[in-house]
């Protein structure tokens, strides 16, 4: 759904507060209609990130251009034009949902107010109890309609941070399936998670940083990054001469053997695999089956924050 | 105008929720013009105070009273002490508001979402100080509208009655006490911008009202009396007052400050 539009073009981004460096020299580019995730453990920048994006925070150094407008110069532009959904849902209690979109409507100078309300409102499943003051409200529905706080005036950007913290499973994959919707309509989403499982699932590119940016890329790219592409092989019997033998082939990185597998790391498998299989049976090896060994995000992200310690 | 006047019905739509704001916005200011009301009440029948010497306690307001006899002067310049309570007014009701407008939404978490909207820092203080001093005031005017009509109805001498829309009480209950609300508001939400709990902002806050706590006093105990050329200075100074407070809250409200360093 890119169309090459650039929405955000962030370059040596950097924020101190006071000795504290929250966020350190982090530059990357969004397409227009990418959802653009952002990993990273507590207090690695991610909100910090996300504030200097939306215009509430000012970056110390480095410059930054949200929705085509230039930070610290079209402030006001920039925040027009992006939508937030911030850590905690921040609604008014007393308030009905109605009464707080119809709020933020009018902030963000919705034209059709009542029809936009109305929409997200029924889109959200919260249309029955639009007269209901949010203070009554579940966590759950507390956070579908910040959501719909958030996309109620048609951002050409939306910040989703922590979208499905602290909600329980059913919720969260209600939360997470109307992300989906989102981007099929090709909306541009910068998307800050804990939740690597989901930002697989959700995000073209993802960024993790810690304060730093340690890596930036599609979920599939910096998963062979780090690990490289490896084929499990599952034997009727183990052998140690297989191990001794395949090791020693030129396309062959490294093999490990566990159980009755042989999990060997290769650059290209869909060129190797074949060969692979002729040889083994070559050597006598009764083969079961033969897959693709894939890495999770949480093994790439674990990875990268053991690295970053090490440094 | 339109984000000002939708932050004002926002914010009257949840501070009037809570009856501690309701009482103070209606109930206060009912009890601050019961007490001038009966001290009328009391004197009502002043022509019994005859031997009261003018010239000896209050030479001070020869001028105000004209034509008045003394006994007439002698409602006028106890009535006059209580005027002070017809400022206080617009001072003590915005200050339970607007103490916790910047600090209620922080607590609340409501302020990152507000602050990410196109509103500007001028219309955001606007609708806030708004929201507080707008009832304020029209709570003070009612509340003086009560005092005339409870005097007309006790059958105030009609001296004395006129003597209520002489330019000391009008410049005091029209311009002076908006003024200070002003002033009581700036300085509110001022502190809501740099505290972290709401209690402690309408501790604070609380102590503008002092000075009127003294003018009180010292209209009260003698030490002055107010008079239309003082309160045009007064209200002058807390004019001056106000914009120099106007500017100094838009200069702290420091977004990016209320934002990170609050927790």
């Amino acid at each position: 759904m890119h169309n090459g539009q650039s929405m955000v073009v962030a370059q040596n981004l950097t924020k101190k507060f006071n000795r504290v460096t929250a966020v350190e020299q982090i530059s990357f580019e969004i397409s227009a209609g990418e959802v653009f995730g952002i990993l990273g453990p507590n207090g690695a920048g991610k909100t910090t990130t996300v504030r200097i994006l939306c215009a509430l925070i000012a970056p110390t150094n480095g410059n930054a251009k949200v929705a085509g407008f230039i930070l610290g110069k079209e402030d006001q532009h920039i925040r027009r034009n992006v939508g937030i959904l911030t850590e905690s849902p921040g609604l008014y209690d007393a308030l009905s949902a109605e009464g707080n979109l119809s709020f933020y409507a009018k902030m963000y100078e919705v034209e059709n107010i009542q029809e936009q309300v109305e929409r997200y409102l029924r889109l959200l499943g919260l249309w029955e109890r639009r007269f209901e003051p949010v203070g009554t409200f579940s966590k759950g529905m507390r956070q579908k309609l910040a959501i719909a706080r958030a996309i109620l005036h048609e951002p050409k950007v939306l910040f989703l941070d922590e979208p499905t913290s602290g909600l329980d499973p059913e919720m969260s994959r209600l939360v997470r399936d109307f992300i989906s919707e989102l981007k099929s309509e090709g909306r541009t989403i910068v998307l800050c998670t804990h939740n690597l499982d989901e930002a697989d699932r959700l995000c073209d590119r993802i960024a993790v940083i810690k304060a730093r940016l340690l890596a930036l890329d599609t979920p599939k790219a910096l998963r062979q990054k780090l690990y490289g592409r490896a084929s499990v092989f599952h034997l009727k019997q183990m052998d140690a001469a297989f191990h001794k033998s395949v090791e020693s082939l030129p396309f062959v990185h490294s093999i490990q053997a566990v159980d009755n597998k042989l999990v060997i790391q290769l650059d290209d498998p869909e060129e190797h695999n074949p060969d692979l299989i002729r040889y083994l049976v070559g050597l006598g090896a009764d083969i079961q089956f033969v897959g693709e060994l894939r890495r999770t995000l949480e093994d790439v992200y674990l990875q990268l924050m053991n690295v970053s310690r090490e440094n | 105008m339109t984000k000002i006047s939708t932050l004002i019905k926002k914010e009257w739509a949840e501070v009037f929720k809570n009856k501690f704001v309701l009482f103070s916005v209606a109930f206060m200011p009912l009890i601050f013009t019961a007490i001038p009301l009966a001290v009328l009440y009391s004197i009502r029948s002043s022509g019994e105070m005859g031997d009261f010497s003018m010239e000896e306690l209050y030479s001070q307001m020869a001028g105000l009273c004209g034509d008045m006899t003394a006994a007439e002067c002698n409602q006028f310049v106890i009535i006059t002490q209580f005027m002070p309570l017809f400022m206080m007014m617009p001072v003590i009701i915005p200050i339970t508001i607007a103490s916790y407008s910047i600090v209620g939404e922080k607590t609340t978490r409501t302020l990152e979402p507000l602050l990410a909207t196109p509103i500007t820092t001028i219309e955001l203080l606007a609708g806030k100080g708004l929201a507080a001093g707008l009832p304020a005031v029209f709570a003070t005017w009612v509340s003086f509208m009560i005092f005339v009509i409870g005097g007309l109805l006790m059958k105030i001498e009609s001296k004395v009655m006129a003597s209520f829309f002489n330019p000391l009480w009008l410049i005091g209950i029209f311009l002076l006490g908006p003024l200070l609300a002003l002033a009581a508001i700036s300085l509110a939400i001022m502190i809501s911008s740099r505290t972290t709990d709401p209690r402690v902002a309408e501790q604070i806050s609380g102590l503008f009202i002092l000075p009127l706590v003294g003018l009180l006093i010292a209209q009260t105990t003698g030490f002055l009396f107010l008079n239309e050329s003082l309160i045009t200075w007064i209200a002058i100074g807390v004019a001056i007052l106000d914009v120099g407070l106007l500017v100094f809250a838009v200069q702290l409200f420091q977004r990016e400050t209320i934002l990170t360093r609050w927790k």
